[in-house]
């Protein structure tokens, strides 16, 4: 609501006192990044389970604006792999990734995920950090949702600490320059 | 019939092809040759009932002559029946499939053509089914090792070397009591 002409001073108006804040746009960004990832479930095994119980009503991912899993990476901020990944999945993970639309951030829930775990063998991928960047590693054989939810909220506490609005104009500076 | 009369009769049909039967703890094993393994699979199926594939598997003996053994578990929901088939194998000979008879057979001649490289003639579709088309190798011969070796086909697949810090954390078959046979007792003492 707009006061009349005669009221208002030149470059106050006191109406909308209470509806602005001053922040840093970086944090601005951040927050509404922070709040609302849109998981990419990539379940390739018995972590998958773990997943999904953190999503159901018990865990209830949707207190960390999480739920919105994506079965589209077009879609999807975040991208939790869940299980062993096997050599025959390891390049469609790594395409599924490319397809995610930046920023984007990867959790590579459980042993398998982040290290091979116990397959000490030749199908298995020695964690899919060797095909794309992990941001936060979860331990467990299966970890429990509480787990997985931690694992978010280190997620979010290091998306808070980005520089996201000066590293995304770099990154248009260096596209127009190229 | 139960499996021991079964496997009387089979003796009987079948003659100098059958090597050797074995009876254990209520399981009933024939070992036949090679040659007249599909005759006696077929005889099985359609004289004595054996109308379930359970498993077709493999084994590597190697060193030994001939090196491979096909392996095929048979079941009959008739008569509830159990009958395991065994046909040693050499390294260049082909199998003749199954799948004409178990239609089942067919995948599962793929899992042994593709783990352990033993061809199948006549097989309709004789791809590998775990690993992808154009691996080098058969990762369950004895001569493959556990931690795999390194392979690349650009936008198919690639294998690694894995890394075997305190491995390879596999029994000893054969050795001894349950201590000896542990993975642990194999480490230099800490």
């Amino acid at each position: 609501m707009v006061a009349p002409a005669d009221q208002t001073l030149a470059a106050y108006d006191s109406k909308v006192e209470g509806n602005v804040i001053f922040t840093k746009l970086d944090a601005a960004i951040n927050w509404m990044r922070k709040n609302s990832m849109w998981p990419m479930p990539m379940g390739l095994a018995c972590c998958a389970i773990e997943m999904m119980a953190a999503a159901c009503s018990r865990y209830d991912l949707s207190r960390f604006g999480a739920e919105v899993m994506r079965f589209s990476p077009r879609q999807a901020d975040v991208m939790i792999v869940a299980g062993t990944v096997t050599y025959k999945m390891a390049l469609a993970v790594k395409r599924v990734w490319d397809q995610m639309p930046a920023p984007k951030w990867c959790i590579a829930m459980g042993a398998c995920a982040s290290s091979g775990g116990m397959y000490r063998s030749y199908a298995v991928l020695q964690g899919i950090d060797q095909l794309i960047p992990v941001d936060v590693y979860i331990s467990g054989c299966p970890p429990r949702p509480e787990a997985l939810l931690e694992g978010l909220m280190r997620l979010q506490h290091k998306i808070e600490t980005e520089h996201s609005f000066v590293e995304q104009k770099k990154e248009l500076i260096d596209e127009l320059t190229a | 019939m139960n499996a021991a009369e079964m496997v009387q009769a089979l003796k009987q049909k079948f003659g100098d092809a059958v090597l050797e039967t074995k009876e254990f703890r209520g399981e009933h094993t024939l070992v036949v040759k090679l040659a007249s393994a599909k005759p006696l699979l077929k005889y099985c199926r359609d004289e004595l009932n054996f109308d379930y594939l359970v498993d077709v598997s493999s084994l590597d003996y190697m060193g030994k002559e001939p090196r491979f053994e096909m392996v095929y578990e048979l079941y009959g929901y008739g008569h509830l029946q159990y009958l395991r088939v065994r046909a040693a194998v050499a390294e260049d000979e082909e199998v003749p499939t199954v799948s004409d008879i178990w239609p089942t057979a067919d995948w599962h001649e793929r899992e042994v053509y593709d783990m352990m490289g033993i061809k199948f003639s006549g097989h309709p579709d004789l791809r590998r089914i775990l690993m992808w088309e154009g691996y080098p190798y058969f990762p369950l011969r004895k001569d493959f090792p556990l931690e795999g070796k390194p392979s690349e086909m650009p936008e198919v697949g690639f294998t690694k070397v894995a890394p075997m810090a305190d491995g390879p954390f596999v029994t000893s078959a054969g050795c001894g009591d349950t201590v000896t046979r542990e993975p642990r007792s194999r480490r230099p003492s800490a």
